[in-house]
């Protein structure tokens, strides 16, 4: 597709975007359509908490957990804004208290706690309240015997405003999920762009099972570090969920459409009481066959 | 002290060096002079710079800001993982290899004895000689150093043998291979599995306590951390290039992270202070090293008289309330 400079104008009627990736432009209805994926070129654009939730759970099934935790500015940090004004122009754009969305909700009827990092508050970097969510989370999980599943977009890692204690959230939401699995409970990490540093390299690498969107940026230290530090260009395609697919660090590359599907069929793997989960889940899941070893013992 | 360079030290000591020096040459002098008028007044001028030294330190000491600090951390002449090593263990032995992949000097493994207590003693090894810093990546580790580190920890609890963890790394290497070989999990991993690994682990950070490259072998049940070290969740020049796009103002972000000993034990991270002799612990490595063993077999001590689930329900609780945030009414 090309375009005219007076159509490319017209991209502000709003009708109209600019593909973040390709540079296609691109009508908006169609890429909401589509889970905010560019039709041209299958760049998965971020979007928010609340659009998260609509597209992984069932309608009308989530319900908040642990809303009542905000942060404060325990080092009283200062840089060129102070961490209070960051704090609080985040939550007026993204309408939330804090990056972690957290809750309960059913995944095609089955019961799941589900956490969201939303990359649009302070891109989404892991501070004490992320860190205690997803502490909480995994303890919630294992308290009622669900499945634990979290969906990353935490490109910040640690949040560097709250200093040693945000590096210390990897050690605590980590400890948390450890024992969540330990007792045999199941933890999915789905990865989004991005996700990076602290978060990478804690909670966001536990996952029993592990779903990356495609493309997107996952890592420890970040590109432009590592390109300072060994001053060599870095390869095509470098820290994508490919590069990590390629590697072994993730199960699978999944398209955001095909996400909640993918989801439900690995709960129902992972799930060790099937009897209850036909039960639950026989309202939503038609098209989920069990397979005849899982009916024969859930029939005994 | 040979090996020692005397001149490549921070700025703010550089005075107390030259003065050191001078009383140095002045005590050679001394040594030589026939004359005893002369000698006298020799001795005199000694006492005289020797007075003067110990104010100029106390002056330098006394305030020391939160880059002093940072820098005394790095000293060129600090004791490393290995100088603990070498002197606070009988019959050490060395292990290498994560069995995968390769072995990473710039993580230390190995048995060890402490006054006839059997641990295992790991810690991040910047190296001595230029060599050898090279090849440790100045103490920034590989994947394969933390598995390696987990694989040995794996064997402790094993073998029932407590673990002591020296930490000293700017952080773990930011390279392409080590982003291949998977360095976020290897850090989530060993951070997953020390919090939950069924012997005692005392960490003590010696000298830098660089991010995640520091937390992937310092998750324990004890962490102490010497007077003149740091912990943080960026390295103050990344702060600085972060906030200032100025790398150069890593002293101003010094202080904005709150990465000192004190610090770090009022946001409740930080269990102890280790001190240090007078001026740091490169100025009397003998004695740093007394007190490293005392505090190490105190908390070893009180350690090893707990019960397994005891260790790690209170290991987990500790972590838990690591953290600082507000429930506000709904």
């Amino acid at each position: 597709m090309t375009w005219d400079s007076s159509r490319k104008r017209g991209a502000t009627d709003g009708l109209w975007m600019k593909c973040t990736s390709c540079e296609a432009m691109v009508y908006k209805k169609v890429v909401e359509e589509q889970h905010h994926v560019c039709p041209e070129c299958g760049f998965h654009f971020r979007i928010s908490s609340k659009q998260r939730v609509q597209y992984l759970l069932d309608e009308g099934t989530f319900k908040p957990l642990f809303e009542n935790l905000e942060s404060t500015d325990p080092l009283n940090f200062k840089g060129k804004k102070s961490y209070r004004e960051k704090l609080q122009q985040a939550q007026k754009q993204t309408g939330n208290r804090e990056a972690a969305v957290f809750g309960t909700g059913q995944i095609m009827g089955k019961d799941v706690v589900f956490g969201v990092i939303d990359a649009n508050f302070i891109m989404g970097s892991m501070g004490s309240v992320v860190g205690e969510k997803l502490a909480r989370g995994a303890e919630h999980a294992l308290k009622h015997n669900m499945p634990y599943i979290v969906v990353s977009g935490s490109g910040g890692g640690a949040r560097m405003e709250e200093g040693i204690l945000s590096l210390f959230q990897m050690a605590k939401s980590s400890a948390a999920i450890k024992r969540l699995q330990d007792a045999g409970g199941l933890y999915v990490a789905v990865l989004t762009n991005a996700t990076m540093g602290g978060s990478m390299a804690s909670w966001a690498a536990l996952g029993d099972v592990t779903i990356a969107e495609p493309q997107a940026l996952l890592g420890f230290a970040g590109p432009r570090v590592i390109a300072q530090t060994v001053r060599q260009e870095l390869p095509a395609g470098f820290q994508t969920s490919e590069f990590l697919l390629e590697r072994g660090f993730v199960d699978q590359v999944c398209p955001r459409k095909d996400l909640r599907q993918r989801l439900a069929s690995i709960i129902r793997y992972c799930c060790k009481d099937v009897a209850a989960f036909r039960k639950s889940g026989a309202r939503h899941t038609a098209k989920i066959s069990v397979p005849a070893a899982a009916k024969a013992a859930a029939a005994k | 002290m040979s090996g020692v360079d005397r001149l490549n030290v921070p700025e703010f000591e550089r005075p107390i060096v030259e003065l050191e020096m001078k009383i140095e040459s002045r005590r050679m002098d001394l040594a030589e002079e026939k004359d005893q008028a002369r000698a006298k007044d020799i001795q005199a001028e000694i006492a005289d710079l020797e007075k003067d030294l110990r104010k100029l330190m106390d002056s330098v000491f006394e305030k020391l800001d939160p880059w002093d600090r940072v820098q005394l951390s790095r000293h060129p002449n600090r004791p490393l993982t290995s100088d603990y090593v070498a002197g606070l263990f009988d019959d050490f032995q060395e292990l290498k290899g994560d069995r995968s992949y390769k072995d990473d000097p710039a993580i230390l493994c190995g048995f060890g004895t402490l006054e006839g207590r059997k641990v295992m003693v790991m810690g991040h090894r910047k190296g001595k000689t230029l060599k050898e810093r090279l090849e440790c990546n100045f103490g920034c580790a590989h994947p394969e150093g933390y598995r390696k580190a987990l694989r040995k920890m794996k064997l402790a609890e094993k073998f029932g043998l407590p673990i002591v963890s020296f930490i000293n790394t700017p952080g773990a290497y930011p390279g392409i291979e080590a982003e291949e070989r998977g360095q976020s999990h290897a850090i989530a991993e060993n951070i997953r599995e020390m919090s939950n690994l069924k012997v005692p682990i005392i960490t003590l950070t010696i000298g830098e306590g660089g991010s995640g490259g520091a937390l992937g072998i310092g998750v324990g049940d004890r962490y102490l951390i010497m007077e003149n070290a740091y912990y943080s969740v960026i390295s103050p020049e990344g702060c600085a290039a972060i906030l200032w796009h100025d790398a150069k103002k890593a002293a101003d972000a010094a202080r904005v992270l709150r990465l000192t000993p004190n610090d770090l034990i009022e946001l409740g991270i930080m269990d102890e202070i280790v001190p240090e002799p007078y001026g740091g612990a490169h100025r009397d490595p003998r004695k740093a090293m007394e007190i490293v063993k005392a505090a190490l077999l105190r908390h070893l001590g009180e350690l090893t008289s707990l019960g397994v689930d005891e260790l790690l329900e209170s290991r987990y609780q500790r972590l838990r309330g690591m953290g600082k945030y507000i429930e506000v009414a709904a």
